[in-house]
């Protein structure tokens, strides 16, 4: 249990009267890679918001490394930590978003080495070092100085990758990397995420690439009304779906 | 030799547009031609009408009281401007904060200011001691610890920093917060996700994107303050406007004296609107559009328009 990168257990969100999280139970080991499928609203991207705190919890307790992002324990009880102790502990899990959100007025270099410095204390030196090397991993050596518009939407979402592994995380989060791009641009971007993934980089993914969850996951979880239907290898969730409701999502990629 | 429709189409695969004539424009010669006539008018009037003093104006332009004037005039707008800033930012992150007792404390802050004429505050500063003759530092319904007299405290230039810059911070709330509203909230959560601290996302992430939404309408303001400025005058503070009716009050040379007031006014804003221009474009890095360059209204062809 303690071997645990993330643990969660019953969580609990609503938005106003409307449940999207109906207590969700998911435990990732380190060098795991877990994708996790679902249609839309079904609750997944808000759980892997949650696991980083960019949504708040009403029940339930997610941990990382053993830690819960927004509480401390004292006397057998959680304790609410102040906006600065949360940034503190976010600095572990690492997040690609759907829109990159890539900082528009910096070029690639310096939205890499942004945070080692200023959160991780990283001489600039050291930090720009480590950031070449970062965009030549994901192909894109030589475009340290381009502006993100300058770059398309995948050469975008690979340098926002390259940016959350700067802060050489315990586990990345994936929010739908591949949904904001056109089709053509989809492959380059699987493709760094696959090399991470058997490099042995502790992943959480939530996409919609039915090809990428089959050939780079360990495991698949299938959520849908903010609960896990059912979980397993991809030969059993993708190909032997035991539940109706994963056979019906699934109906509609063959 | 009339060119029928039928011609045109048996010629077609020869013509190019590169070689098409160009669309005549009567209408802009017939305006410039009006416009001429106004501007020779005009400069008639300059050279001949007497009245203008224009031996007067040079006399007076470089007096060594005018500068002065013109140099308090300077010496509030930055005053008054760097005020208006300082409030302004802090009322903005008021105005969106978590914080409902903040929030309600500048909205009622930016309400009050904005609705009263400027003129009517500065007045008010000025008689601050009718309603309030000593000012205490203490606790409520307690003991005083410190007292001064408002009289001595309130100079009228207090009154003019007091009224201009308290104003100002109102209308620079307003100009910050849409700043800091018109930033993706993807930035603020990109932030959060690398473990940022929130005054570090503020400073690094939000505000150098803020900036492009935020610069220019401060422009505007800055270059409002240096005219609104004059408004001090009714309280007698010798700025540049005080200073030159106190002049034509005795000599009686009202116009040349106006005019003096006028060229230093537009040499000062046209200043800034120069340094403007170069402000917008540092703050325009990685934006889709470029700013205007200063020079640009020299071009008779506008760039990036289909002429």
């Amino acid at each position: 249990m303690s071997t645990a990168v993330l643990q969660a257990r019953g969580v609990r969100k609503s938005f106003g009267h409307t449940e999207v999280l109906s207590g969700i139970d998911l435990d990732v080991t380190p060098g795991e890679t877990v994708v996790v499928l679902g249609p839309s609203g079904s609750g997944k991207s808000t759980f892997l918001r949650c696991i980083n705190l960019l949504e708040s919890l009403d029940a339930g307790r997610i941990t990382v490394d053993g830690r819960d992002v927004g509480y401390d324990v004292r006397n057998g009880r959680l304790h609410e930590l102040s906006p600065n102790e949360i940034a503190r502990r976010r600095r572990d899990i690492g997040m690609v978003f759907q829109q990159f959100n890539l900082f528009p007025h910096m070029t690639a270099l310096e939205n890499i080495v942004e945070a080692p410095i200023a959160v991780l204390g990283e001489g600039r030196r050291e930090a720009t070092a480590r950031a070449v090397e970062l965009l030549a991993e994901v192909g894109l050596a030589g475009r340290e100085k381009a502006y993100p518009r300058q770059l398309s939407g995948g050469q975008q979402q690979r340098v926002a990758i390259a940016r959350a592994l700067a802060m050489r995380p315990k586990l990345m989060l994936f929010d739908e990397p591949t949904s904001a791009l056109d089709p053509e641009l989809v492959g380059e971007v699987l493709a760094t995420m696959k090399r991470l993934a058997s490099a042995g980089l502790t992943m959480v993914v939530v996409t919609h690439e039915i090809s990428f969850a089959r050939e780079a996951a360990d495991r698949v979880v299938f959520m849908d009304a903010g609960q896990v239907v059912e979980q397993g290898t991809p030969e059993q969730v993708i190909d032997n779906p035991q539940h109706e409701r994963t056979r019906a999502f699934l109906s509609r990629f063959l | 030799m009339a060119t029928t429709v039928q011609d045109a189409r048996a010629a077609g695969l020869e013509l190019d547009v590169r070689n098409a004539a160009h669309r005549k424009h009567p209408w802009r010669w017939l305006s410039a031609l009006v416009v001429l006539v106004f501007a020779a008018q005009l400069v008639k009037m300059l050279v001949t009408n007497e009245n203008f003093g224009w031996d007067v104006v040079w006399a007076w332009l470089r007096a060594e009281s005018i500068v002065r004037g013109l140099g308090i005039t300077l010496m509030l707008t930055v005053v008054a401007m760097v005020i208006g800033v300082v409030l302004g930012v802090l009322l903005a992150v008021c105005r969106i904060s978590a914080n409902p007792l903040l929030r309600a404390a500048a909205g009622l802050y930016i309400w009050f200011f904005r609705g009263t004429p400027t003129l009517v505050q500065l007045i008010f500063f000025y008689n601050l001691s009718a309603l309030l003759p000593t000012l205490n530092l203490g606790i409520p319904f307690g003991p005083v610890f410190a007292s001064v007299d408002t009289n001595t405290l309130i100079t009228p230039l207090l009154a003019a920093i007091l009224g201009l810059g308290l104003n100002e911070g109102a209308y620079m709330a307003e100009i910050v917060r849409g700043g800091l509203l018109s930033v993706d909230p993807g930035q603020r959560e990109a932030g959060q996700a690398l473990g940022m601290k929130n005054s570090r996302i503020m400073k690094r992430i939000i505000l150098p994107q803020a900036m492009r939404f935020i610069v220019p309408p401060t422009g505007n303001q800055v270059i409002s303050m240096v005219k609104a400025t004059a408004l001090v005058s009714v309280i007698a503070l010798s700025d540049l406007l005080y200073t030159a009716q106190s002049i034509y009050n005795r000599t009686f040379e009202t116009i040349p004296m106006l005019i003096v007031v006028c060229l230093w006014y537009l040499a000062v804003t046209s200043v800034l609107y120069v340094v403007q221009s170069f402000i917008e474009r540092h703050y325009n890095r990685g934006a889709r559009h470029q700013a205007p360059s200063f020079w640009d209204f020299l071009r008779i062809r506008p760039k990036g328009l289909a002429a």
